[in-house]
């Protein structure tokens, strides 16, 4: 295949293709993901619903 | 020399100059100075690390080294793009980026002594880093100059001395910005040179699959010397548990392909980005350069055979008079036009200028940052950038002074241990960080002792086995000769004949360090980690963020 004799070149390859082509996919999906944002902090999540709570409120 | 290329090469100097300049004239503080503000651009990050991580020799030596063993070697391609880019950026960047945020670290030894709460690591680490990565520079260095000084038509002296002069003036000035802005114009350069070098390439040969088979139908050319090694043609894997096998196998495909996880000067620019979009964003651009890098040089190193049996009638090491890293520079001499060797010269600039400024940032770090102001405590008032600066320019003068000197003073033997520098500080990096920096990322149960433990073993297995049993290295340093009187310690020597240390298939001699000192000190980490002090849940959560 491809004029190589071996298959582990031939897989070596187009793995090489392969893996490229799933770095292009995952940022093209991933583009405007931020899969590492963090959960507010505890505190910071209470004052946030203070906040709310109080806006009701009034 | 011709016109055209001295205008251009000034031109990309006056280039280069400014994107420093900018680094300069943006750099504030110390995070600006290390860590780029930490809103480094995903463009500019991606290209930044994949251009430090290919230096001249990846291109020119490991070309080379496909020259000799084939296109088997495209499996280290594969090993760069899923581990070096994919894993890197995906597993590793978030969680060093957040835990690098949340302890204020401004450096990768930092990183790992604030989340095992010790100065001791980050002081070793740091002379770990400070004491090898000189020769490793050294090496991209030598190479580079000995490179640019034939092609330009000046003096090897006066090369070094301007090339890094150069370097040093926007590293010391720019810091992390001038090092990071320069690297992505050089990556954009590398990876124009690289794309046309492969298509011309093929173009030549008559397309794809014709040029393979032209490579595939020269199987019976093979060296004798190669044959006997177990090597099976240039379009084959070595025969397995050959000497080939694993030199191919342990050295290159494990040795640099697991060995980029754990490269301080890498890893720090996970925490240069604001994100883990950027992360994310990233990882395309990273992936298509490794592939259009180390794909591009693989493919061209194993298909030069095809050109030099057809316009010389022999195979190129033979060609090459036996000269591995000489391959790549005589088929782009006598196969591509002329135009394109002013293209591949920036090229091969671009990879070596990019690498060194980021070994001389990290040394400079390692020294000021982590040795002199954490770990010894001599912080002085200020930003902290002088240290680093200073710390830069001593890591550069060693640099220069080891590409100066080896060669002159020790001829062959310092060009040799020269040569070795990239592997032997890869396969160490791996061995000392890499369990601990894992450990540190994810688990909760590693402690402090236990991390030193690690550092401890996997460094001093790593360092053994490059100076006494892995051949190449062990040669080249001649420690094992002067206490030994062998050049390995898996080597004997019988009715005169070099007989090599056999278990079943595995060749001692062979086998690469990291092989050994990774898993040496993956169970020391994991199995002192059992039986000491744990560390505090308050402080875990806060490295983790799980509180």
């Amino acid at each position: 295949m491809l004029g190589i004799e071996d298959g582990w070149v031939v897989l070596a390859y187009l793995l090489c293709i392969v893996s490229a082509l799933l770095c292009l996919v995952w940022g093209a999906l991933k583009w405007n993901v931020d899969d590492t944002v963090e959960e507010p902090e505890e505190e910071i999540r209470q004052w946030a619903e203070e906040e709310d709570r109080v806006e009701e409120e009034l | 020399m011709s016109i055209w290329m001295i205008i251009i090469v000034v031109a990309y100097l006056c280039v280069i100059a400014y994107l420093g300049f900018r680094g300069f004239k943006s750099t504030k503080s110390a995070t600006d100075y290390m860590l780029g503000g930490r809103s480094v651009h995903p463009y500019v990050m991606a290209m930044s690390y994949g251009a430090t991580f290919i230096s001249t020799s990846a291109i020119v030596g490991f070309g080379g080294a496909a020259g000799v063993f084939g296109m088997g070697l495209l499996w280290l391609t594969v090993m760069n793009i899923l581990i070096g880019i994919f894993i890197a950026f995906w597993i590793f960047g978030g969680r060093t980026r957040r835990m690098g945020l949340r302890l204020d670290a401004h450096t990768f030894p930092e990183l790992l002594g604030r989340r095992f709460q010790s100065k001791f690591i980050q002081g070793a680490s740091a002379v770990i880093i400070f004491m090898f990565i000189p020769l490793y520079a050294s090496a991209v260095l030598t190479g580079a100059v000995k490179y640019i000084s034939s092609q330009l038509g000046i003096d090897y002296n006066a090369a070094l001395l301007m090339f890094s002069v150069i370097i040093a003036i926007y590293v010391i000035a720019g810091g992390i910005k001038g090092v990071m802005y320069t690297d992505a114009l050089q990556g954009t350069i590398m990876l124009f040179g690289m794309l046309a070098l492969l298509i011309l390439t093929y173009t030549k040969m008559g397309g794809v699959s014709a040029a393979h088979q032209s490579l595939t139908d020269m199987t019976a050319l093979v060296p004798e010397k190669l044959l006997a090694g177990g090597h099976q043609g240039w379009t084959s894997m070595p025969k397995f548990g050959s000497p080939l096998s694993w030199t191919l196998v342990s050295t290159i495909i494990m040795g640099v392909g697991i060995g980029v996880l754990a490269q301080p000067q890498l890893a720090v620019r996970y925490m240069t980005v604001k994100s883990g979009k950027e992360l994310n964003r990233a990882i395309p651009i990273g992936g298509v350069f490794i592939m259009m890098m180390t794909g591009v040089a693989f493919i061209v190193g194993a298909l030069s055979n095809v050109h030099f049996q057809e316009t010389l009638g022999k195979v190129s090491i033979v060609a090459a008079k036996g000269d591995v890293e000489a391959i790549i520079p005589m088929y782009l001499q006598s196969a591509m036009p002329e135009w394109f060797s002013i293209l591949f010269m920036l090229t091969l600039i671009s990879a070596a200028m990019s690498t060194l400024s980021s070994q001389f940032h990290v040394m400079g770090t390692s020294l000021g940052r982590d040795l002199v102001e954490e770990s010894m405590g001599k912080k002085k008032g200020g930003s902290g950038i002088l240290a680093t600066r200073i710390g830069v320019l001593g890591g550069i003068l060693i640099s220069v002074y080891l590409s100066y000197i080896m060669e002159l003073k020790f001829g062959k033997t310092g060009t040799a241990i020269v040569a070795r520098g990239t592997a032997i500080f890869f396969g160490l990096c791996a061995c000392a960080f890499l369990p601990m920096y894992v450990g540190a990322l994810w688990s909760r149960g590693i402690t402090k002792v236990g991390a030193i433990a690690g550092l401890l073993s996997g460094s001093l297995s790593s360092m053994f086995w490059i100076c006494f049993v892995e051949q190449k290295a062990a040669t080249a340093l001649l420690l094992c000769n002067k206490f030994f009187g062998t050049r390995s310690l898996a080597i004997s020597l019988v009715d005169g004949k070099e007989v090599f240390a056999k278990t079943g298939p595995i060749v001692w001699a062979f086998v690469d360090p990291l092989i050994i000192g990774l898993p040496i000190a993956i169970i020391v980490t994991i199995v002192v980690s059992l039986f000491t002090k744990k560390m505090t849940s308050d402080h875990l959560d806060k490295c983790m963020g799980t509180k």
